[in-house]
């Protein structure tokens, strides 16, 4: 038999079901609009959407719009339509439908593998007083079992941290950016005209200067690509830290930010997003493994091999925000390093722990980094990346 | 009614693998006339999508490869200045009227037409590949949009030019930047992936049908095998195909037999100084080995 979700009975039909599921998505962090739930109707009828796989492909290629996004669908389709999440009572909250959903149950015993297991029934909201059931309708197992976390980052990072961390990184951004050159070369655009390419443009229009080629001053702006260790040895640093990331991908639209514990995360788009709360929950469903061991060389070099190719170039600043104790073997991370150095940025370290009194870089990993790095400095809190700025304008 | 299933096998016998996800989004993008955006690794044969599309519906590829700096003149369309400022020397000594001149100077005749342009004024709907958006700036990313959603644009001098047929809009990415929200919400999205060993197989036997099955699993092995080694420019599927050639140009029955001209036949797959470095004779007769 199929694992296909059964809907309640009185469930209005397949277009409730589908924008229940967009909705589903945009729990998760995906961005879709009204007219994204009608693309993805039409998208249905352009296929069998009887047979699972066709409306997963449907469904996935017209929601999903990044790699991220797509590493993430499979999962929430099978929560939602699959029958593997705690199944949702209903698909739509009008008025009508949930006076009688609360008076009967959705699902009925029959439910082929199910039967006998009273828990995968669908919780009844209200009156029966069950709160923490009702609490958990329609979400992702997985995003259950990160609950404590997702309360954790919440508590963590308060909205005032992000909006001070917001102006650090405006500053920072600020120490790395104005350093405008004198010359000014050919543009598309500009302030001032380039009379001499006008003339020479000119002869083939008679001497009509009919196209004015214009010059400008290049604006040579320094990017920030910050990669933040959130292993467990460092959650007690986590919250300066993400507040900065969140606070850098809000004030500067070109930096890009990473988090790794036993893997890589890419976390630019989800920290993006308008509200800076609802951002950091979507981290934490990146972010399953947070608080968890460290392997800072596999990650670097994977963002070397990976991300760096496209992203880091000759006027990148790369962030990395970690203590350096590393579970790998220390010449991994110095080999990653000396590749990403290649690429011709500036790498700086911010190492919580360099605060401490008599702090010495002993750990393995930390002493095999430090030939690669053009700035070590110390960094717990919000105050010492407020700091930084001098140190990142000598770079 | 024409599946998506229908689509993967006639993109097939034009010597198209397309996988599943693919052969979905393109069925989609193609039904519901939107613009699909296809993103991935350099290499993994997105712009042949377009290619193979247009063999399929047997129409014309009009092709938009996007650079820094690309501005509408080069984009859409540009007025013919050198024609022009003949007609008017040539009208002033015929003494005709100056706006009788104007008139003419800015028909269509003097209209020099740029692949957007052009895309949208074909008879048969042609396949328009906006290659490489993310090398274009982010103004001209928005301009797109409207041409995209709408498919008319606007000649301040002719007037609003109307689509007289819908092109299958292809846009490949290879995330050099980020794209706009707007941009990624307009299209359909497909990412494409180096293709498993199956697929690659199958790729091979349909471009180089010479090579004997043996020395193609050889060679995909290899190739795959490759991918996973710690290289600076990973080789994608062109790359594979010229190693093949290459190899049946050279007469090679196995892989294995001669590690010398193996090593010579890299230089189709790597690219850079570095990764010839990091795969000498040895190391390629090794992988050959494996693979074999």
């Amino acid at each position: 038999m199929s694992k296909v979700t059964r809907f309640a009975a009185a469930d209005p039909g397949p277009t409730a079901r589908v924008s229940g599921f967009m909705a589903h998505l945009r729990e998760h962090g995906f961005r879709l609009g009204v007219a994204e739930t009608a693309t993805a109707l039409q998208a249905l009828s352009c296929v069998n959407p009887a047979v699972p796989s066709d409306a997963r492909l449907a469904l996935k290629s017209v929601c999903a719009g990044s790699v991220e996004d797509i590493a993430q669908f499979d999962l929430l389709f099978d929560a939602f339509w699959m029958n593997e999440g705690r199944v949702r009572h209903k698909v739509m909250s009008t008025e009508q439908v949930k006076s009688k959903e609360n008076s009967t149950n959705s699902r009925t015993d029959e439910t082929q593998s199910c039967t006998g297991k009273g828990s995968i029934h669908a919780p009844k909201d209200g009156d029966d007083g069950d709160d923490t059931f009702a609490e958990g309708t329609g979400k992702l197992v997985a995003s259950q079992a990160n609950n404590l976390m997702k309360k954790d980052l919440r508590e963590l990072v308060s909205a005032e941290d992000i909006r001070a961390a917001e102006l650090i990184a405006i500053r920072l951004g600020k120490a790395l950016r104005d350093r405008r050159s004198r010359r000014r070369k050919a543009a598309k655009r500009g302030v001032s005209i380039d009379l001499r390419r006008t003339m020479r443009n000119s002869l083939s229009t008679g001497g009509e200067p009919l196209r004015l080629a214009k010059r400008i001053r290049p604006d040579r702006p320094l990017k920030i690509v910050a990669l933040c260790d959130v292993s467990g040895s460092m959650m007690n640093y986590a919250r300066p830290f993400l507040a900065f990331l969140a606070g850098l991908m809000r004030a500067d639209s070109a930096s890009d930010a990473y988090m790794f514990h036993t893997r890589l995360v890419r976390i630019t788009n989800a920290l993006r997003d308008d509200d800076p709360l609802r951002a950091l929950n979507r981290i934490t469903l990146l972010a399953d493994g947070f608080g968890g061991g460290s392997k800072i060389g596999a990650n670097l070099r994977q963002f070397t091999n990976g991300y760096a190719r496209n992203f880091v170039d000759g006027r990148s600043v790369v962030i990395i925000l970690s203590d350096g104790y590393d579970s790998d073997s220390s010449e991994v991370m110095g080999v990653a390093l000396a590749k990403l150095r290649r690429r011709g940025c500036k790498i700086v370290w911010l190492n919580p722990l360099k605060g401490w009194k008599g702090y010495e870089p002993v750990a393995q990993g930390m002493a095999a980094a430090l030939p690669y790095l053009d700035a070590f400095a110390p960094a717990a809190t919000l105050n010492d990346l407020a700091n930084l700025d001098s140190t990142l304008a000598r770079l | 009614m024409t599946s998506w299933t229908n689509l993967q096998t006639a993109l097939a016998t034009t010597g198209y693998i397309a996988s599943d996800d693919l052969a979905t989004a393109l069925h989609i993008a193609i039904t519901l006339g939107r613009p699909l955006l296809l993103e991935g690794a350099a290499g993994v044969g997105k712009t042949e999508v377009a290619r193979a599309l247009a063999k399929v519906h047997d129409t014309q590829l009009i092709r938009l490869q996007c650079y820094e700096g690309l501005d509408a003149s080069q984009a859409i369309y540009e007025w013919n200045y050198q024609r022009q400022l003949l007609s008017i020397r040539a009208a002033s000594e015929a003494g005709e009227t100056g706006s009788a001149v104007e008139a003419r100077i800015f028909s269509e005749d003097y209209l020099l037409e740029r692949p957007l342009l052009k895309a949208i004024r074909q008879d048969i709907p042609p396949v328009l590949l906006i290659d490489e958006i993310d090398r274009a700036d982010e103004e001209f990313e928005a301009y797109l949009l409207e041409v995209l959603s709408e498919f008319q644009i606007t000649v301040p001098e002719l007037g609003t030019i109307t689509a007289t047929t819908r092109p299958l809009v292809i846009l490949t990415a290879n995330g050099t930047r980020d794209l706009s929200d707007a941009l990624r919400r307009r299209c359909i999205y497909a990412h494409v992936d180096y293709p498993d060993r199956q697929t690659e197989l199958a790729i091979l036997a349909s471009r180089c049908p010479e090579i004997e099955a043996h020395l193609s699993a050889q060679i995909v092995g290899f190739v795959q095998k490759l991918r996973a080694e710690e290289l600076e420019k990973v080789p994608g599927i062109a790359e594979m195909l010229d190693f093949a050639a290459a190899l049946a140009g050279l007469g090679i029955k196995d892989l294995t037999t001669n590690p010398v001209v193996l090593h010579a036949a890299l230089a189709t797959l790597l690219k850079t100084q570095s990764d010839r470095a990091a795969v000498p004779t040895e190391v390629a007769a090794r992988i050959a080995g494996k693979a074999a």
